[in-house]
């Protein structure tokens, strides 16, 4: 059971990980002031939950690895994020559709793992919930804004949508380690997630006036770690390259 | 060198007069954040619980708590991070929020906006952004005096 905790509390702690890096590269770059910090703010609330996490998942190891460790000193193939939170800005839109897309299912997420039989899991969901509720909260506002906005900008979020959706699918697959958590009462079937997270996203698009596309291929490879996309080794040398130059400093 | 323990409720007044790093105006206990003081015989060990998971100011408070507690001479210390219950705007005092607006911060209100204008006390009031300078803060402003101002989010 250590082993597939470990890896789940690795999944967790990766798309928190690697979206908060994400998300921080546009400070100093977003379209408005208002918007720039509150995408900085988005990022640090991300790394902060990623420090929650993955400290757990060194704790639960027992190798003597804390969150620095696993973030800093893993590569490409040891991360077990998510597809879509290692996927490219794009514009500002595109940022917002997959902070949308990635909200939504990340909040049911923390909500089920609130009654985890994990009292570790369950603590760090209960906080880290409150901080995505204020998440999901703007995204979709800025989504339905944008996508029920000028020509452009509804065309940019359409674009941005058909963009980012095959790699929805990929969030409620479910394999060996997911089976293992569901059985301990640590964490819920991912397909459980679906059905009230299809219906909040149709609602939402319904009022962005955007068309969900009908094709539901997934990409996947991302939580498993089987297969990253090419995104994801060049966002770790921008992130790794000073624990990668100095191994071990600190500040 | 403490020869005697000092009694819990001398170590809360202490506590007290220790400034939150990002809003010196209020102190830690007005924040809510200190949950815990006891003794473990000769070990004084605090509980404190974060704002927000990724809080800079966090890390800072542990520091600040440890150098008042150890300038009342307190040597053995230990500091624990607790995270639930998780923080709420709720258990900020009403000193605390009083304070708050006093100094330019609209203190929260279960509504989830500010009541009034912090400056003019006008209720004319809109959202800039639902974020603002530190993570437990958004940006409003008045419509009547036009100032922005923050508020603090209720959470």
């Amino acid at each position: 059971m250590s082993d597939h905790l470990f890896e789940y509390l690795c999944r967790m702690g990766d798309n928190t990980l690697v979206l908060g890096h994400r998300v921080s590269e546009w400070c100093g770059h977003a379209p408005v002031l208002e918007e720039d910090i509150a995408l900085a703010n988005t990022a640090l609330d991300l790394i902060g939950q990623t420090t929650l996490w993955l400290d757990l998942a060194g704790e639960v190891e027992g190798a003597g690895r804390n969150a620095d460790k696993l973030a800093f000193h893993r590569d490409v193939w040891d991360f077990r994020n998510l597809l879509l939170v290692e996927q490219p800005n794009g514009d500002f839109g595109q940022t917002m559709m997959r902070q949308f897309l990635f909200d939504a299912w990340h909040l049911g997420q923390l909500k089920a793992l609130m009654d985890s039989s994990n009292a570790q899991v369950a603590a760090i969901a209960e906080k880290s919930s409150k901080e995505v509720t204020y998440h999901l909260e703007r995204a979709r506002d800025t989504v339905i804004g944008l996508g029920d906005g000028t020509e452009e900008s509804h065309a940019r979020m359409q674009a941005a949508l058909n963009k980012l959706w095959p790699y929805v699918g990929e969030m409620f697959v479910s394999d060996d380690v997911d089976a293992a958590l569901v059985a301990g009462g640590i964490a819920p079937d991912p397909a459980s997630l679906r059905p009230a997270y299809d219906a909040l996203v149709s609602d939402v698009f319904l009022a962005a006036t955007l068309k969900k596309p009908q094709d539901d291929f997934a990409h996947k490879g991302g939580k498993s770690g089987k297969r990253h996309s090419e995104h994801l080794g060049h966002i770790l040398t921008q992130m790794q390259w000073l624990q990668r130059a100095y191994p071990d400093a600190t500040w | 060198m403490v020869v005697e323990k000092p009694s819990l409720d001398t170590v809360w007044a202490w506590l007290s007069a220790v400034p939150d790093p990002e809003i010196p105006v209020i102190s830690l206990t007005d924040l809510g954040i200190i949950r815990d003081v006891q003794w473990h015989d000769d070990t004084l060990a605090v509980t404190v619980t974060p704002t927000y998971s990724g809080c800079p100011a966090t890390t800072i408070i542990n520091l600040d708590i440890e150098t008042a507690l150890r300038g009342h001479g307190i040597e053995k210390l230990t500091l624990k991070r607790q995270l639930s219950p998780a923080w709420t705007t709720d258990w900020l005092s009403d000193t605390g929020r009083a304070k708050l607006e006093a100094y330019g911060i609209a203190p929260p209100q279960p509504a989830g906006g500010p009541k009034q204008c912090p400056r003019c006390k006008s209720t004319e009031v809109e959202k800039i952004s639902q974020f603002g300078s530190t993570p437990c803060k958004a940006q409003w402003r008045c419509t009547d005096c036009l100032e922005p101002f923050d508020y603090f989010k209720c959470i």
